[in-house]
């Protein structure tokens, strides 16, 4: 705990100074922080041994949510905008938790993916209301009443998101340790022994599913604001892999692991645009592999030297 | 509603529902033998789409007979199956079989993700579009509306014979029956003598070549984009989920059934085709949660 709490706050204040240097990270670092948030949520489930593979949708129908809410001018505010649509997709990872709940394994991961590919298709299709593949544009709304510059209101965008962050890290953490979380691992390792407990570990599983869908959302919103537009692309089923990606990458041991894979993975996408822009799915694919078979506890794994415990091992 | 209609609604979706049945079947048998659900199959369909696309135009370009690209979908499929499939079993997925059903996944989406943009850098992002042997094959006329034969009678007669042969090999040929017995108890098959590690790699392959057939077949009948595997694997899994994972027959009639309800929504209700076969899946598995066909298993403590 002491080693997560050092590379926790060594990561937060290597953050909060590194926009004031250079400028232009500014939105790199928050799409980081957004997609770390949706990794957190992956995390989560990983603690139960479940892995999805349609978090995207969780992603992207909170960033609709705040596109439609910003362009009909109803609540045209980030304060407003954020909860709403995290509430939102919260709202419809209670729904459809409900139903996926009930499954393990690679049926938890592929409904999750076929669920988010519906919605996927409909933002599509649905062309008059989604405006189907070219998206919709997200008007920039007002913070706290004020009517902000561009390059200001990314800055400030950066640090409320890092403040949420931060906030969803320590909760999530406190989170694992309580009776709920301790839980969800008891479904990875025995889930027949924990309902011999008493406890249902569909409730608990589902706890963890609307968790799980929060931060997704919390992730989504934000990026809706930050770059403006929003298309299906985002609940595209690759996407969803993505934070699997970052989540494996960044390593499950800690909060702090999904966050470091962001970052990391925002700089393989920088690199990778420029020497392989054509394969940068691949080298993603040779990196997922090497974690995999070297490295199963990731990034983070890797800074405090734990043996492997999380994955596979 | 004419009554016509309906036919030839149904006649498009045995035709769409031969092509998924194809790719579908190869996912079912390498989850039942396996127990890996693989993520990269729909790019064994892709890359079977794209050789037998390349080979067709080769072989139209060199001024060879269109018919010859029929025994050449099978090489195809077969070279597909055997150096992709060989290469991704040996090396990668043999070293995680009884490890988290999680990690599989993973690796799976690994490969995915590796195979799909090996196809851009062998093919190109050019669409391919290889419609000779389609044309060769003629039309037939039904009902006043002219279908290819190659839709309406080679594609489901294809998948017919894969049915029926997969059955037969299964049940009543010496390596089909060993397959079974590892698929019911490895160990005791092991003891018996039965190469279990061979049977993995050979069904692992027979798998990969079934889609890479589904993806030669499709290649005369649309063109082909970057991005059709990806698509195909969720379609696939809807199909092999609805049935029940690793039912064959079952494959088949789930295959059909979604099939046809895509077809029949491409003429009533087009915006919703795509959202047929999730539907059918979801109201499947709400009601029968292991699918149609599975029977249900105890619980080990």
């Amino acid at each position: 705990m002491a080693r997560q709490l050092i590379i926790g706050a060594g990561l937060l204040a290597a953050l909060i100074i590194f926009p004031l240097l250079s400028p232009w990270s500014t939105v790199i670092l928050t799409v980081a922080l957004c997609e770390g948030l949706a990794a957190l949520g992956i995390l989560v489930l990983l603690r139960a041994g479940q892995v999805s593979f349609g978090h995207g949708l969780y992603f992207a129908f909170s960033a609709y949510v705040v596109a439609f809410m910003a362009a009909a001018r109803f609540g045209h505010e980030v304060l407003i905008l954020v909860p709403v649509a995290t509430a939102a997709s919260g709202l419809l990872a209670a729904l459809v938790g409900l139903f996926v709940v009930r499954y393990r394994a690679i049926f938890f991961g592929m409904l999750n993916l076929a669920i988010s590919m519906v919605f996927f298709s409909l933002l599509e299709k649905l062309f008059s209301i989604t405006g189907g593949a070219d998206g919709k544009r997200v008007p920039r709304p007002t913070l706290a009443g004020i009517s902000l510059e561009r390059a200001e209101f990314e800055l400030w965008i950066f640090y409320i998101t890092l403040g949420l962050a931060v906030l969803a890290a320590l909760g999530v953490a406190r989170y694992l340790l309580s009776p709920g979380g301790k839980a969800l691992e008891a479904i990875k390792s025995n889930e027949t022994r924990l309902e011999y407990l008493g406890v249902s570990s569909r409730k608990v599983l589902f706890g963890a599913y609307v968790l799980s869908g929060l931060l997704a959302g919390l992730g989504g919103a934000v990026i809706a604001l930050v770059s403006g537009h929003v298309t299906p692309e985002l609940a595209y089923w690759v996407r969803s892999g993505e934070f699997v990606f970052i989540a494996i990458l960044g390593g499950v041991g800690g909060v702090v692991g999904p966050f470091l894979g962001a970052l990391m993975f925002q700089i393989i996408r920088g690199y990778a645009a420029v020497y392989a822009p054509e394969t940068w799915h691949a080298v993603l694919g040779v990196m997922l592999l090497v974690i995999i078979f070297f490295a199963p506890n990731g990034l983070y794994g890797l800074m405090t030297g734990r043996k492997p415990a999380g994955t596979g091992q | 509603m004419p009554p016509e209609m309906l036919l030839l609604a149904a006649l498009d979706g045995l035709a769409y529902g031969s092509l998924i049945f194809l790719v579908a079947v190869g996912l079912s048998l390498i989850f039942g033998v396996l127990g890996v659900l693989n993520v990269a199959h729909g790019s064994f369909y892709a890359i079977g789409a794209y050789v037998a696309a390349a080979g067709v135009l080769a072989l139209t370009g060199m001024g060879l007979p269109p018919w010859l690209a029929f025994p050449f979908f099978i090489v195809a499929a077969v070279l597909v199956g055997v150096i992709v499939g060989g290469l991704v079993e040996t090396l990668l997925l043999r070293r995680i079989y009884g490890k988290e059903e999680v990690l599989q996944l993973l690796v799976t989406f690994a490969v995915f993700m590796i195979l799909e943009d090996a196809q851009k850098v062998v093919f190109g992002v050019q669409p391919y579009f290889a419609n000779a042997p389609m044309n060769w094959l003629g039309t037939i006329e039904v009902f006043g509306i002219f279908y290819t034969q190659y839709q309406l009678i080679l594609i489901p007669t294809v998948a017919l014979l894969v049915l029926v042969g997969l059955r037969l090999f299964l049940r009543r040929t010496a390596f089909g029956r060993a397959i079974v017995a590892v698929t019911q108890d490895r160990d005791a098959a092991t003891a018996m003598g039965i190469d279990a590690t061979r049977v993995y790699l050979i069904t692992f392959i027979i798998g990969a070549s079934l889609a890479a057939l589904g993806g030669a077949l499709s290649s005369a009948t649309t063109s082909l984009t970057p991005g059709i595997g990806s698509g195909m694997i969720v379609l696939s899994f809807a199909v092999a989920a609805t049935a029940g994972l690793g039912r064959i027959e079952g494959a088949a009639v789930a295959a059909l059934l979604i099939g046809l309800g895509r077809s029949v929504a491409v003429y009533f209700a087009p915006e919703f085709d795509v959202l047929i076969p999730y539907l059918i899946m979801v109201a499947v598995l709400l009601i029968k949660p292991e699918g149609l066909f599975t029977t249900v298993q105890t619980r080990k403590v």
